[in-house]
Protein backbone atom coordinates (compact mmCIF):
# COMPACT_ATOMS: atom_id res chain seq x y z
CA UNK A 1 0.00 0.00 0.00
CA UNK A 2 1.69 2.97 -1.27
CA UNK A 3 0.31 5.24 1.97
CA UNK A 4 2.40 3.32 3.83
CA UNK A 5 5.49 2.08 1.76
CA UNK A 6 6.11 4.93 -0.05
CA UNK A 7 8.25 8.51 1.24
CA UNK A 8 5.81 10.49 -0.59
CA UNK A 9 2.73 8.43 0.29
CA UNK A 10 3.68 8.44 4.12
CA UNK A 11 3.83 12.26 3.36
CA UNK A 12 -0.12 12.66 2.20
CA UNK A 13 -0.98 10.23 4.97
CA UNK A 14 0.70 12.95 7.18
CA UNK A 15 -0.60 16.22 5.69
CA UNK A 16 -4.08 14.80 5.43
CA UNK A 17 -4.40 14.29 9.03
CA UNK A 18 -2.52 17.45 9.52
CA UNK A 19 -5.10 19.77 7.66
CA UNK A 20 -8.21 17.53 9.65
CA UNK A 21 -6.28 18.58 13.01
CA UNK A 22 -6.17 21.92 11.59
CA UNK A 23 -9.81 22.10 10.31
CA UNK A 24 -10.84 20.56 14.29
CA UNK A 25 -8.65 23.61 16.01
CA UNK A 26 -10.23 26.13 13.99
CA UNK A 27 -13.85 24.96 14.73
CA UNK A 28 -13.01 24.31 18.48
CA UNK A 29 -11.58 28.15 18.73
CA UNK A 30 -14.28 29.32 17.22
CA UNK A 31 -16.88 27.67 19.05
CA UNK A 32 -14.88 28.65 22.29
CA UNK A 33 -15.43 32.25 21.01
CA UNK A 34 -19.59 31.97 21.68
CA UNK A 35 -18.53 31.99 25.44
CA UNK A 36 -17.31 35.23 25.05
CA UNK A 37 -20.78 36.49 24.34
CA UNK A 38 -22.34 34.50 26.74
CA UNK A 39 -22.05 31.54 29.11
CA UNK A 40 -25.34 30.16 28.30
CA UNK A 41 -24.65 29.97 24.82
CA UNK A 42 -21.73 27.97 25.34
CA UNK A 43 -23.49 26.10 27.69
CA UNK A 44 -25.77 25.41 24.79
CA UNK A 45 -23.30 24.23 22.47
CA UNK A 46 -22.38 21.96 25.36
CA UNK A 47 -25.53 20.24 26.05
CA UNK A 48 -25.78 20.16 22.01
CA UNK A 49 -22.27 17.90 21.70
CA UNK A 50 -22.86 16.18 25.20
CA UNK A 51 -22.56 12.24 24.57
CA UNK A 52 -25.10 11.73 21.71
CA UNK A 53 -24.53 9.13 18.94
CA UNK A 54 -22.59 12.13 16.59
CA UNK A 55 -20.61 13.11 19.29
CA UNK A 56 -19.79 10.48 19.45
CA UNK A 57 -18.51 9.17 15.72
CA UNK A 58 -16.88 12.66 15.64
CA UNK A 59 -14.88 11.73 19.34
CA UNK A 60 -14.08 9.01 17.21
CA UNK A 61 -12.84 10.40 14.21
CA UNK A 62 -11.17 12.80 15.91
CA UNK A 63 -9.04 10.42 18.32
CA UNK A 64 -8.20 8.18 14.99
CA UNK A 65 -6.79 11.51 13.32
CA UNK A 66 -4.56 12.42 16.27
CA UNK A 67 -3.45 8.91 17.00
CA UNK A 68 -2.29 8.47 12.69
CA UNK A 69 -0.61 11.59 12.87
CA UNK A 70 0.99 11.15 15.98
CA UNK A 71 2.01 7.39 14.98
CA UNK A 72 3.14 8.50 11.53
CA UNK A 73 4.78 11.90 13.01
CA UNK A 74 7.13 9.47 15.32
CA UNK A 75 7.52 6.72 12.03
CA UNK A 76 8.21 9.41 9.49
CA UNK A 77 10.57 11.01 12.49
CA UNK A 78 12.85 7.73 13.46
CA UNK A 79 13.65 6.94 9.55
CA UNK A 80 14.47 10.52 8.71
CA UNK A 81 16.90 10.17 11.54
CA UNK A 82 18.42 7.16 10.77
CA UNK A 83 18.58 8.44 6.99
CA UNK A 84 20.93 11.35 8.66
CA UNK A 85 23.40 8.98 9.56
CA UNK A 86 25.15 8.53 13.14
CA UNK A 87 27.59 11.21 12.33
CA UNK A 88 26.21 14.99 12.42
CA UNK A 89 28.00 18.14 11.63
CA UNK A 90 30.53 19.88 13.93
CA UNK A 91 29.32 23.23 12.66
CA UNK A 92 26.12 23.21 10.68
CA UNK A 93 23.93 26.76 10.10
CA UNK A 94 20.11 27.03 9.71
CA UNK A 95 19.90 28.95 5.54
CA UNK A 96 18.16 31.82 4.99
CA UNK A 97 14.36 31.12 4.71
CA UNK A 98 14.36 27.75 6.78
CA UNK A 99 12.14 28.14 9.21
CA UNK A 100 13.24 26.90 12.51
CA UNK A 101 9.35 25.09 13.19
CA UNK A 102 9.76 23.57 9.94
CA UNK A 103 13.00 21.80 11.53
CA UNK A 104 11.12 21.07 14.68
CA UNK A 105 7.63 19.37 13.75
CA UNK A 106 8.01 16.64 16.51
CA UNK A 107 9.08 18.90 19.46
CA UNK A 108 6.08 21.21 18.78
CA UNK A 109 4.08 18.30 18.41
CA UNK A 110 5.26 16.73 21.65
CA UNK A 111 4.47 19.99 23.48
CA UNK A 112 0.87 20.02 22.13
CA UNK A 113 0.23 16.57 23.57
CA UNK A 114 1.53 17.61 26.79
CA UNK A 115 -1.08 20.55 26.73
CA UNK A 116 -3.96 18.17 25.85
CA UNK A 117 -3.12 15.85 28.34
CA UNK A 118 -3.80 18.43 30.59
CA UNK A 119 -6.90 19.62 29.22
CA UNK A 120 -8.64 16.14 28.32
CA UNK A 121 -8.18 15.60 32.38
CA UNK A 122 -9.88 19.24 32.83
CA UNK A 123 -13.05 18.87 30.23
CA UNK A 124 -13.11 15.57 28.90
CA UNK A 125 -12.39 13.72 31.75
CA UNK A 126 -15.08 15.41 33.54
CA UNK A 127 -17.92 15.99 30.95
CA UNK A 128 -18.34 13.63 27.90
CA UNK A 129 -16.79 10.61 29.86
CA UNK A 130 -19.24 10.82 33.12
CA UNK A 131 -21.62 10.94 30.23
CA UNK A 132 -20.48 7.54 28.72
CA UNK A 133 -20.09 5.75 31.56
CA UNK A 134 -23.85 6.89 32.96
CA UNK A 135 -22.54 9.22 35.73
CA UNK A 136 -23.28 12.79 36.71
CA UNK A 137 -21.29 14.85 34.04
CA UNK A 138 -20.19 18.68 34.99
CA UNK A 139 -21.60 21.04 33.07
CA UNK A 140 -19.65 22.90 30.56
CA UNK A 141 -19.21 26.32 32.62
CA UNK A 142 -18.40 24.53 36.02
CA UNK A 143 -15.75 22.65 33.79
CA UNK A 144 -14.33 26.37 32.89
CA UNK A 145 -14.80 27.83 36.16
CA UNK A 146 -12.75 25.11 37.87
CA UNK A 147 -9.81 25.06 35.45
CA UNK A 148 -9.58 28.39 35.43
CA UNK A 149 -10.66 29.39 39.02
CA UNK A 150 -8.75 30.31 41.66
CA UNK A 151 -7.74 26.84 42.57
CA UNK A 152 -5.83 25.93 39.07
CA UNK A 153 -5.50 29.09 37.16
CA UNK A 154 -1.83 29.21 37.73
CA UNK A 155 -1.35 26.25 35.78
CA UNK A 156 -4.22 26.20 33.56
CA UNK A 157 -3.25 29.74 31.96
CA UNK A 158 1.02 28.88 31.58
CA UNK A 159 0.35 25.41 29.91
CA UNK A 160 -2.27 26.35 27.86
CA UNK A 161 -0.59 29.42 26.49
CA UNK A 162 2.48 27.47 26.04
CA UNK A 163 0.08 24.67 23.94
CA UNK A 164 -1.16 27.25 21.76
CA UNK A 165 2.34 29.01 20.96
CA UNK A 166 3.63 25.47 20.06
CA UNK A 167 0.61 24.98 17.66
CA UNK A 168 1.44 28.65 16.47
CA UNK A 169 4.86 27.58 15.29
CA UNK A 170 3.35 23.80 14.08
CA UNK A 171 0.58 25.10 12.28
CA UNK A 172 2.83 27.76 10.60
CA UNK A 173 4.87 25.25 8.97
CA UNK A 174 2.77 22.60 8.66
CA UNK A 175 -0.35 24.67 7.12
CA UNK A 176 1.52 24.86 3.74
CA UNK A 177 3.78 21.87 4.12
CA UNK A 178 0.68 20.09 4.03
CA UNK A 179 -0.08 21.93 0.69
CA UNK A 180 3.23 21.22 -0.94
CA UNK A 181 3.22 17.76 0.01
CA UNK A 182 -0.11 17.62 -1.74
CA UNK A 183 1.39 19.07 -4.79
CA UNK A 184 -1.03 21.59 -4.63
CA UNK A 185 2.21 24.68 -4.97
CA UNK A 186 4.10 25.79 -7.32
CA UNK A 187 6.55 28.66 -7.60
CA UNK A 188 3.27 31.33 -7.67
CA UNK A 189 1.57 29.28 -4.81
CA UNK A 190 4.39 28.45 -2.46
CA UNK A 191 4.36 32.23 -0.81
CA UNK A 192 0.79 32.16 -1.21
CA UNK A 193 -0.07 29.26 1.22
CA UNK A 194 3.05 30.56 3.35
CA UNK A 195 1.33 33.66 4.08
CA UNK A 196 -1.96 31.95 4.05
CA UNK A 197 0.03 29.75 7.51
CA UNK A 198 1.07 32.45 9.24
CA UNK A 199 -2.15 34.29 8.84
CA UNK A 200 -4.09 30.74 9.88
CA UNK A 201 -1.55 30.03 12.29
CA UNK A 202 -1.57 33.98 13.43
CA UNK A 203 -6.28 33.73 13.95
CA UNK A 204 -6.08 30.40 15.90
CA UNK A 205 -3.38 31.13 18.33
CA UNK A 206 -4.92 34.62 18.79
CA UNK A 207 -8.72 33.24 19.41
CA UNK A 208 -7.82 30.34 21.80
CA UNK A 209 -5.39 33.30 23.86
CA UNK A 210 -7.72 35.56 24.25
CA UNK A 211 -10.42 33.27 25.22
CA UNK A 212 -8.50 31.53 28.06
CA UNK A 213 -7.17 35.25 29.37
CA UNK A 214 -10.63 35.80 29.19
CA UNK A 215 -11.60 32.64 31.30
CA UNK A 216 -9.00 33.68 33.59
CA UNK A 217 -10.27 37.06 34.67
CA UNK A 218 -14.01 35.76 34.27
CA UNK A 219 -13.36 33.38 36.90
CA UNK A 220 -11.03 35.27 39.55
CA UNK A 221 -13.63 37.52 39.04
CA UNK A 222 -11.38 40.51 38.20
CA UNK A 223 -13.80 41.06 35.15
CA UNK A 224 -17.27 41.31 35.46
CA UNK A 225 -18.71 40.55 31.67
CA UNK B 1 50.24 40.85 1.40
CA UNK B 2 47.97 43.27 0.91
CA UNK B 3 45.57 40.75 -0.79
CA UNK B 4 46.55 37.29 0.40
CA UNK B 5 45.00 35.98 4.23
CA UNK B 6 46.20 33.65 6.74
CA UNK B 7 43.89 30.88 7.73
CA UNK B 8 43.03 27.46 9.29
CA UNK B 9 41.36 24.86 8.26
CA UNK B 10 40.16 22.04 10.16
CA UNK B 11 39.71 18.87 8.33
CA UNK B 12 38.00 15.71 8.73
CA UNK B 13 40.38 13.30 8.34
CA UNK B 14 38.94 9.74 7.49
CA UNK B 15 41.69 7.08 6.62
CA UNK B 16 38.89 4.87 5.47
CA UNK B 17 35.09 3.49 5.73
CA UNK B 18 35.62 1.72 8.63
CA UNK B 19 37.99 3.17 10.69
CA UNK B 20 37.06 5.99 12.71
CA UNK B 21 37.84 9.79 11.39
CA UNK B 22 38.56 12.83 13.34
CA UNK B 23 39.40 16.76 12.67
CA UNK B 24 42.87 18.21 11.85
CA UNK B 25 44.15 21.45 12.09
CA UNK B 26 46.29 23.23 9.44
CA UNK B 27 47.20 26.10 8.82
CA UNK B 28 47.80 28.08 5.43
CA UNK B 29 49.92 31.43 4.96
CA UNK B 30 49.71 34.20 2.73
CA UNK B 31 47.42 32.56 0.41
CA UNK B 32 46.28 35.18 -2.68
CA UNK B 33 42.30 35.73 -1.99
CA UNK B 34 41.94 35.29 -5.67
CA UNK B 35 42.99 31.61 -5.25
CA UNK B 36 39.89 29.24 -5.34
CA UNK B 37 39.28 26.93 -2.16
CA UNK B 38 40.13 23.78 -4.00
CA UNK B 39 43.41 25.60 -4.67
CA UNK B 40 44.39 26.43 -1.33
CA UNK B 41 43.38 22.78 -0.55
CA UNK B 42 46.25 21.67 -3.54
CA UNK B 43 48.50 23.99 -1.84
CA UNK B 44 47.30 22.09 1.43
CA UNK B 45 48.17 19.03 0.07
CA UNK B 46 51.42 19.99 -1.57
CA UNK B 47 52.79 21.11 1.89
CA UNK B 48 51.52 17.53 2.99
CA UNK B 49 53.18 15.46 0.59
CA UNK B 50 56.67 17.44 0.92
CA UNK B 51 56.43 16.78 5.09
CA UNK B 52 55.69 12.75 4.04
CA UNK B 53 52.03 13.14 5.42
CA UNK B 54 48.94 11.88 3.47
CA UNK B 55 47.25 14.72 1.36
CA UNK B 56 43.21 14.99 1.86
CA UNK B 57 41.41 13.17 -0.27
CA UNK B 58 38.27 15.62 -1.83
CA UNK B 59 36.31 15.06 -4.66
CA UNK B 60 36.84 17.37 -8.15
CA UNK B 61 36.24 17.53 -11.48
CA UNK B 62 35.53 20.30 -13.99
CA UNK B 63 36.55 23.35 -11.41
CA UNK B 64 33.74 25.24 -13.54
CA UNK B 65 30.71 24.32 -11.97
CA UNK B 66 29.45 21.97 -14.37
CA UNK B 67 30.13 18.46 -12.99
CA UNK B 68 28.60 18.08 -9.47
CA UNK B 69 32.02 16.34 -8.48
CA UNK B 70 33.30 18.36 -5.82
CA UNK B 71 31.19 18.20 -2.60
CA UNK B 72 32.58 19.56 0.75
CA UNK B 73 30.73 21.22 3.89
CA UNK B 74 32.09 24.10 4.87
CA UNK B 75 32.23 26.50 7.70
CA UNK B 76 27.92 24.78 8.23
CA UNK B 77 27.14 25.24 4.38
CA UNK B 78 27.01 22.19 1.44
CA UNK B 79 29.61 24.07 -1.12
CA UNK B 80 30.58 26.60 1.10
CA UNK B 81 29.02 30.33 2.54
CA UNK B 82 28.39 31.32 -0.85
CA UNK B 83 24.90 31.41 -2.56
CA UNK B 84 24.08 29.65 -6.33
CA UNK B 85 27.75 28.35 -6.57
CA UNK B 86 29.84 25.31 -6.14
CA UNK B 87 32.91 24.72 -3.92
CA UNK B 88 35.26 24.74 -7.00
CA UNK B 89 33.42 28.30 -7.39
CA UNK B 90 34.35 29.48 -4.33
CA UNK B 91 37.04 31.70 -3.50
CA UNK B 92 39.59 32.66 -0.48
CA UNK B 93 38.35 36.61 -0.33
CA UNK B 94 34.96 35.19 1.28
CA UNK B 95 36.86 34.13 4.40
CA UNK B 96 38.42 36.34 6.82
CA UNK B 97 42.25 36.94 7.82
CA UNK B 98 42.90 34.53 10.92
CA UNK B 99 39.47 32.49 10.41
CA UNK B 100 38.91 28.50 11.19
CA UNK B 101 37.45 27.34 8.18
CA UNK B 102 35.82 23.60 9.35
CA UNK B 103 36.02 21.29 6.42
CA UNK B 104 33.70 18.24 6.94
CA UNK B 105 32.34 15.66 4.34
CA UNK B 106 28.40 15.53 2.92
CA UNK B 107 27.01 13.44 6.15
CA UNK B 108 24.15 11.16 5.08
CA UNK B 109 23.46 7.60 5.62
CA UNK B 110 22.93 7.25 2.32
CA UNK B 111 26.64 8.57 1.58
CA UNK B 112 29.16 6.82 3.34
CA UNK B 113 32.40 8.17 4.06
CA UNK B 114 35.34 6.76 1.15
CA UNK B 115 38.36 8.65 2.35
CA UNK B 116 38.52 11.90 4.46
CA UNK B 117 36.03 14.55 2.74
CA UNK B 118 35.02 11.87 -0.13
CA UNK B 119 32.15 10.36 0.09
CA UNK B 120 30.03 7.59 -2.06
CA UNK B 121 27.31 9.84 -4.11
CA UNK B 122 26.59 6.43 -6.38
CA UNK B 123 23.03 6.24 -4.57
CA UNK B 124 22.14 9.27 -7.00
CA UNK B 125 23.10 7.43 -10.00
CA UNK B 126 21.57 4.32 -8.95
CA UNK B 127 18.19 6.54 -8.62
CA UNK B 128 18.85 7.84 -12.28
CA UNK B 129 19.61 4.80 -13.27
CA UNK B 130 16.08 3.21 -12.21
CA UNK B 131 14.13 5.76 -14.45
CA UNK B 132 16.01 9.11 -14.99
CA UNK B 133 16.23 9.09 -18.85
CA UNK B 134 13.93 8.56 -21.47
CA UNK B 135 13.97 6.06 -23.97
CA UNK B 136 14.35 6.95 -27.91
CA UNK B 137 13.88 4.45 -31.10
CA UNK B 138 17.06 4.39 -33.24
CA UNK B 139 16.38 5.97 -36.60
CA UNK B 140 16.79 9.29 -38.02
CA UNK B 141 15.99 12.35 -35.44
CA UNK B 142 12.47 14.40 -35.70
CA UNK B 143 12.46 17.86 -37.07
CA UNK B 144 12.92 19.70 -33.68
CA UNK B 145 10.02 21.90 -34.62
CA UNK B 146 7.74 18.95 -35.12
CA UNK B 147 6.68 19.70 -31.76
CA UNK B 148 5.74 22.51 -30.14
CA UNK B 149 6.87 23.21 -26.56
CA UNK B 150 5.85 26.72 -24.94
CA UNK B 151 8.28 28.80 -23.89
CA UNK B 152 7.52 29.01 -20.42
CA UNK B 153 7.59 24.69 -19.89
CA UNK B 154 10.94 24.53 -21.82
CA UNK B 155 12.71 27.10 -19.51
CA UNK B 156 10.92 25.33 -16.63
CA UNK B 157 12.42 22.03 -17.74
CA UNK B 158 15.79 23.38 -18.39
CA UNK B 159 16.00 25.37 -14.84
CA UNK B 160 15.31 21.78 -13.38
CA UNK B 161 17.66 20.02 -15.89
CA UNK B 162 20.72 22.45 -14.79
CA UNK B 163 20.71 19.99 -11.74
CA UNK B 164 24.30 18.41 -11.38
CA UNK B 165 23.91 15.44 -9.18
CA UNK B 166 25.97 17.30 -6.31
CA UNK B 167 24.07 15.60 -3.31
CA UNK B 168 24.36 18.95 -1.59
CA UNK B 169 20.31 18.92 -1.55
CA UNK B 170 20.89 15.59 0.63
CA UNK B 171 23.87 16.93 2.80
CA UNK B 172 21.93 19.68 3.79
CA UNK B 173 18.79 17.74 4.82
CA UNK B 174 18.14 17.38 8.14
CA UNK B 175 15.90 14.42 7.03
CA UNK B 176 18.52 13.10 4.53
CA UNK B 177 16.31 13.35 1.86
CA UNK B 178 16.94 13.59 -1.56
CA UNK B 179 13.86 14.60 -2.82
CA UNK B 180 15.41 17.71 -4.02
CA UNK B 181 17.45 16.07 -6.38
CA UNK B 182 14.89 13.54 -7.41
CA UNK B 183 12.43 16.22 -7.98
CA UNK B 184 14.82 18.21 -10.69
CA UNK B 185 15.49 14.99 -12.89
CA UNK B 186 11.80 14.30 -12.81
CA UNK B 187 10.66 17.35 -13.29
CA UNK B 188 12.96 18.21 -16.78
CA UNK B 189 10.95 15.18 -18.38
CA UNK B 190 7.48 15.66 -17.08
CA UNK B 191 7.50 19.52 -18.36
CA UNK B 192 8.25 18.22 -21.74
CA UNK B 193 6.13 16.44 -24.34
CA UNK B 194 9.01 13.78 -24.78
CA UNK B 195 8.91 12.91 -21.49
CA UNK B 196 5.36 11.93 -21.05
CA UNK B 197 5.17 8.62 -22.03
CA UNK B 198 7.32 7.31 -19.87
CA UNK B 199 6.10 9.82 -17.11
CA UNK B 200 3.98 7.24 -14.88
CA UNK B 201 6.45 4.94 -14.67
CA UNK B 202 9.47 6.83 -14.17
CA UNK B 203 8.33 8.73 -11.20
CA UNK B 204 7.60 5.39 -9.34
CA UNK B 205 10.84 3.81 -9.85
CA UNK B 206 12.90 7.01 -9.03
CA UNK B 207 11.04 7.57 -6.08
CA UNK B 208 11.01 3.74 -4.84
CA UNK B 209 14.64 3.92 -5.60
CA UNK B 210 15.15 6.49 -3.78
CA UNK B 211 13.01 4.72 -0.56
CA UNK B 212 14.88 1.67 -1.23
CA UNK B 213 18.49 3.54 -0.63
CA UNK B 214 17.41 4.73 2.79
CA UNK B 215 16.30 8.68 1.62
CA UNK B 216 14.53 10.40 4.79
CA UNK B 217 11.15 11.34 3.45
CA UNK B 218 10.55 15.51 2.86
CA UNK B 219 8.94 17.71 5.77
CA UNK B 220 9.87 20.71 3.58
CA UNK B 221 12.21 22.46 5.64
CA UNK B 222 13.54 24.00 2.24
CA UNK B 223 17.30 23.94 3.04
CA UNK B 224 18.20 21.84 0.17
CA UNK B 225 16.96 24.57 -2.50
CA UNK B 226 18.58 27.45 -0.16
CA UNK B 227 22.03 25.69 -0.41
CA UNK B 228 21.68 24.05 -3.90
CA UNK B 229 24.75 25.41 -6.37
CA UNK B 230 22.05 25.39 -9.41
CA UNK B 231 18.75 27.31 -7.48
CA UNK B 232 16.55 24.04 -8.19
CA UNK B 233 13.59 25.93 -6.74
CA UNK B 234 10.93 24.13 -3.74
CA UNK B 235 8.22 24.09 -6.05
CA UNK B 236 10.02 21.50 -7.82
CA UNK B 237 9.36 18.61 -4.67
CA UNK B 238 5.42 19.72 -5.22
CA UNK B 239 5.80 18.77 -8.91
CA UNK B 240 7.13 15.07 -7.93
CA UNK B 241 4.62 14.67 -5.35
CA UNK B 242 1.97 15.49 -7.59
CA UNK B 243 3.19 13.25 -10.52
CA UNK B 244 3.64 10.54 -8.15
CA UNK B 245 0.01 11.02 -6.48
CA UNK B 246 -1.74 11.40 -9.65
CA UNK B 247 0.63 7.98 -10.74
CA UNK B 248 -0.77 6.15 -8.06
CA UNK B 249 -4.05 6.78 -8.22
CA UNK B 250 -4.35 5.56 -11.82
CA UNK B 251 -2.14 2.51 -11.15
C1 LIG C 1 -0.49 16.08 18.76
C2 LIG C 1 0.70 15.74 18.48
C3 LIG C 1 1.33 16.09 17.16
C4 LIG C 1 2.53 15.63 16.75
C5 LIG C 1 3.44 14.71 17.51
C6 LIG C 1 2.77 16.18 15.44
C7 LIG C 1 3.91 15.97 14.70
C8 LIG C 1 4.10 16.36 13.41
C9 LIG C 1 5.28 16.11 12.64
C10 LIG C 1 6.53 15.40 13.12
C11 LIG C 1 5.08 16.59 11.40
C12 LIG C 1 6.05 16.52 10.23
C13 LIG C 1 5.62 15.29 9.45
C14 LIG C 1 6.57 14.78 8.44
O1 LIG C 1 7.73 14.47 8.75
O2 LIG C 1 6.13 14.63 7.31
C15 LIG C 1 3.79 17.17 11.39
C16 LIG C 1 3.21 17.75 10.32
C17 LIG C 1 2.04 18.39 10.36
N1 LIG C 1 1.22 18.55 11.47
FE1 LIG C 1 1.46 17.74 13.26
N2 LIG C 1 1.72 16.95 15.07
C18 LIG C 1 0.82 16.93 16.12
C19 LIG C 1 -0.35 17.60 16.19
C20 LIG C 1 -0.79 18.37 15.20
C21 LIG C 1 -1.95 19.17 15.32
C22 LIG C 1 -2.81 19.35 16.57
C23 LIG C 1 -2.10 19.74 14.10
C24 LIG C 1 -3.16 20.68 13.68
C25 LIG C 1 -3.42 21.76 14.24
C26 LIG C 1 -1.04 19.31 13.23
C27 LIG C 1 -0.88 19.68 11.92
C28 LIG C 1 0.16 19.29 11.09
C29 LIG C 1 0.29 19.60 9.68
C30 LIG C 1 -0.69 20.41 8.84
C31 LIG C 1 1.47 19.02 9.23
C32 LIG C 1 2.06 19.09 7.82
C33 LIG C 1 1.97 17.80 7.08
C34 LIG C 1 2.91 17.76 5.91
O3 LIG C 1 3.91 18.44 5.87
O4 LIG C 1 2.69 16.95 5.03
N3 LIG C 1 -0.26 18.48 13.93
N4 LIG C 1 3.18 17.02 12.63
S1 LIG D 1 19.18 19.58 -6.68
FE1 LIG D 1 20.89 21.05 -6.44
S2 LIG D 1 21.91 20.38 -4.57
FE2 LIG D 1 20.64 18.65 -5.22
S3 LIG D 1 21.95 17.37 -6.50
FE3 LIG D 1 20.93 18.79 -7.90
S4 LIG D 1 22.34 20.54 -8.09
FE4 LIG D 1 23.03 19.39 -6.29
S1 LIG E 1 34.40 20.33 -9.71
FE1 LIG E 1 32.84 20.14 -11.23
S2 LIG E 1 31.21 21.21 -10.25
FE2 LIG E 1 32.83 21.59 -8.88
Amino acid sequence: MWLTNSSVGRKIVMSVTGLFLVLFVTFHALMNLVALFGFKYYEAICEFLGANWYALVGTLVLAAGFVIHICYAFWLTLQNRSARGDDRYAVSARPKGVSWASQNMLVLGLIVVCFMVLHLIQFWANMQLPEIAGKTAMKGVQALATAFGPQWWYITLPVYLLGFAALWFHISHGFWSAFQTLGTAGDKWIPRWKCAAMWWATIVFLLFAVEAVYFTLHFNGIINC
Amino acid sequence: MDNAISFKLKIWRQASPQEKGRFETYELRDIPTDTSFLEALDILNEQLIEKGEEPVAFDHDCREGICGMCSLYINGHPHGPATGATTCQLYVRRFRDGETITVEPWRSAAFPVIKDLMVNRNALDQIQQAGGYVSFNTGGAQDANAIPISKVDADEAMDSASCIGCGACVAACKNGSAMLFVAAKVSQFALLPQGKPEAKRRVKAMLAKMDELGFGNCTNTGACAAECPKNIKLSNISRLNREFVSAKCRD
